[in-house]
């Protein structure tokens, strides 16, 4: 007793050799860093939809408004910018109403930077369930994508009526045909707040230090990226270093498109789809790879 | 039903210890420049033995080494050992909640694990809701889940609170309802941590019945890691007993749980005597005393239900021999005196013991309930007037639940005498 050399007599000899056995499953240390489970995320396609309606229902249970609240947030903020931006600072506004025009980029970079804050602490938040059961970990930070695309449409919506009320007043605000862009930003804005959420959160398992850059850090990202101004109205030294943030494309294509303000800079766009994309590919590899073994580091 | 459901294969898992703060990144850099030349992680030293007790020159600890065995489909298979053997490790890396380090896992069918009830269910939800929240974490399809959905609800009896928020549920219902979700997974492996030591007597029974049904009844293969040799024995018909992340051994449950009992006791199991407080006029003295399990010749201090216990002491004289009357007695770990039993209860009459004599006291087919037990240890002069030696309290024994007389887990509240009086119909 208590042998270790000996412990290969509890395999069953019996059923060795005798047929080839079909495993459904294997577990290993290690696989490539390219299978990424995508399939088995399918598979889990249910969870993902039950958990996008717990945090959408857990949101407004107990509150009198209910998903009125998602209006609060960016009417607030759109006044406030209005205020202080455009009124006292007096920035351009490329001659579309202000109030219209922060709504619009506060909502597109809310989605973003929510997207990237919460699933930037998905490793942290979520170690206990990880701890406990296997599903595909991918699906969490993909449900929070979801979840706040909820809260981006709600949010939407408040634009659009906002919009059509300056179009019937007769304001300045001309959409045009990049409004088909419209998909492509959102899809493209999910997959850069994800990506750059899951290098950080698969980084923060190991050096908690990131998690502390996050927040002050989307706040300083949100000036670096043209939210509060357009991007004609940048010092021209300052315009190629705000366009290497792959956000300032985005969110210029769709105000543009909106809004008919500025204008379309290809360039910046073309960059700000590959830079996404590429971005969101490191992520999934990144996450893959410390998903495995985080819940005996975290 | 021979095919093989798991096999395990040179499975390892090692951890790290200490803090894992500074020198992070260092490390990782060396491991990284290690890897990158194709030699060796230089942080996995081999054949460091995880021994809580000691410390290692690493901080590199196996928590599994070189594990290999076959589940069959079917099998119910009990995973023992004491804290830090290794079971909980070996059920997260089966459930797929962390990577193995080396070697791999095969499986046959989906696995379901069970490491706690209730993973993922949100307060402000409704039963109803958490019941698919929850179903869905484990793997299943909503459509799955609606099946078995009022099977679910009924057997968590929550019929009238489907609708309430979980937060509003005592947490006997909150456990039942977890519990129920877990016990409905349509996977033909389960496995089953120590999730059983919540809820009342009631349902941990309806638990263990369910997951019989599951094994036996559905011929589903069932991991289970317990403490609870009673639960083990009702459950499994197979064991595994791990030890410092080696397989001891593995085999029929009925072969497996005595060992358990048995293995790695005998260190603090004989009790020297210089230190204890005693009374008494010192004209006899107890020198040593130990408690011995069944025919065995080892000290242990855990016993089951059903053995024997053995007192065995040693006396000496300050003079030359005299005339001795002993006892002993028994209290429960509230300080209730039990029994107090004398040597001429048993007929045992005493002219007078050599020096130095070993002395066994056999207490034949122990029927007391799991809990600490105390023993005294008296001897004095033949009327009883003058005390010459008395330990009060001076060994403790446990009763643990389980051993082949006891079919259900046993609470300690639930009673102090284990009886099975003859049951007939007249």
């Amino acid at each position: 007793m208590g042998d270790p050399t000996t412990n290969d007599s509890y395999k069953d000899s019996t059923t060795n050799d005798v047929h080839i056995q079909k495993w459904d499953l294997e577990i290993k240390p290690q696989s490539s860093v390219f299978d990424l489970h995508l399939k088995d995320v399918w598979a889990y396609r249910d969870l993902l939809w039950l958990l996008v309606r717990r945090d959408f229902v857990s949101f407004y249970k107990q509150t009198i408004f209910g998903p009125l609240w998602f209006f609060i947030q960016p009417i607030f903020t759109t006044i406030i910018f209005t205020v202080i931006f455009s009124k006292l600072a007096n920035i351009s506004t490329n001659a579309a109403p202000a109030p219209l025009f922060y709504m619009a980029g506060t909502v597109a970079w809310n989605y973003f930077a929510d997207s990237l804050s919460k699933t930037s602490t998905v490793f942290k938040d979520n170690a206990p369930i990880f701890g406990k059961v296997y599903f595909p970990r991918l699906i969490m930070p993909i449900s929070i994508v979801f979840s706040n695309l909820v809260k981006f449409g709600v949010q939407f919506i408040l634009f659009i009526i906002m919009m059509a009320y300056y179009l019937i007043s007769g304001n300045k605000v001309e959409p045009n045909l990049y409004i088909l862009l419209f998909p492509v930003v959102i899809i493209l804005m999910a997959i850069l707040g994800l990506g750059v959420g899951l290098i950080i959160t698969a980084a923060t398992t190991k050096y908690r230090d990131l998690a502390f850059v996050v927040t002050f850090g989307i706040q300083l990202m949100m000036y670096a990226t043209p939210v509060i101004y357009p991007l004609s109205a940048a010092p021209v030294k300052y315009r190629t270093l705000i366009a290497l943030n792959p956000m300032s494309g985005l969110i210029e294509t769709f105000r543009y498109g909106f809004l008919g303000t500025g204008q379309f800079y290809p360039g910046a766009f073309i960059y700000s789809v590959i830079a996404s994309i590429f971005i969101f590919l490191i992520g999934l590899i990144v996450f893959n790879k410390v998903e495995k073994n985080f819940v005996d580091t975290v | 039903m021979s095919d093989i459901a798991i096999r395990v294969e040179n499975l390892s898992k090692a951890y790290q210890l200490g803090d894992f703060g500074t020198g992070t990144l260092s490390r990782d850099l060396e491991r990284w420049w290690a890897l990158m030349r194709g030699k060796e992680d230089p942080f996995l030293k081999i054949g460091e033995v995880n021994d809580r007790t000691s410390k290692g020159e690493s901080d590199i600890v196996w928590s599994l080494k070189d594990i290999n065995f076959d589940i069959k489909e079917g099998d119910a298979v009990g995973i023992i050992g004491r804290n830090g053997a290794g079971k909980s490790t070996l059920l997260k890396v089966l459930s797929r909640v962390t990577s193995p380090t080396t070697g791999n896992i095969k499986v046959k069918g989906r696995i379901a694990s069970l490491l706690e009830v209730g993973t993922g269910f949100h307060p402000e939800l409704t039963g109803a809701e958490n019941i698919y929240l929850n179903g869905a974490i484990m793997g299943m399809t909503k459509r799955e889940i609606k099946k078995r959905f009022d099977e679910i609800v009924d057997f968590a009896g929550v019929d009238r609170y489907v609708d309430t928020p979980v937060k509003r549920y005592s947490s006997g219902m909150y456990v039942r309802l977890a519990f129920a979700v877990a016990a409905h997974l349509d996977s033909e492996i389960l496995i089953v941590d120590e999730v059983l030591a919540v809820g009342d007597a009631e349902f941990q029974n309806k638990c263990l019945g369910k997951m019989g049904d599951v094994s036996k009844g559905e011929g589903r293969t069932v991991l289970f890691v317990s403490h609870n040799m009673g639960s083990i024995n009702q459950l499994c018909n197979k064991a595994i007993l791990l030890n410092n992340g080696n397989i001891l051994d593995y085999d029929n449950v009925s072969i497996i749980t005595p060992k358990y009992f048995n293995f790695g006791k005998n260190n603090d199991a004989s009790i020297a005597l210089h230190d204890i407080k005693r009374t008494g006029n010192g004209y006899c003295r107890f020198e040593s005393v130990e408690l011995r399990r069944n025919n065995e010749n080892f000290a242990s201090r855990e016993f089951s239900i059903g053995d024997d216990l053995n007192i065995v002491f040693k006396i000496r004289y300050k003079d030359d021999p005299i005339p001795l009357k002993m006892s002993v007695e028994l209290k429960t770990s509230d300080g209730l005196k039990l029994s107090n039993m004398i040597d001429v209860d048993s007929g045992y009459q005493t002219s007078y013991i050599p020096n130095n004599s070993v002395i066994k006291i056999t207490l034949p087919d122990l029927r007391l309930y799991p809990d600490t037990y105390y023993l005294s240890l008296y001897v004095g002069d033949l009327s009883s007037v003058e005390p010459y030696d008395y330990l009060e309290d001076c060994i403790s024994f446990d009763i643990i639940d389980g051993g082949t007389l006891t079919t259900r887990p046993l609470p300690r509240s639930a009673g102090l005498l284990f009886l099975t009086p003859k049951w007939e119909v007249l």
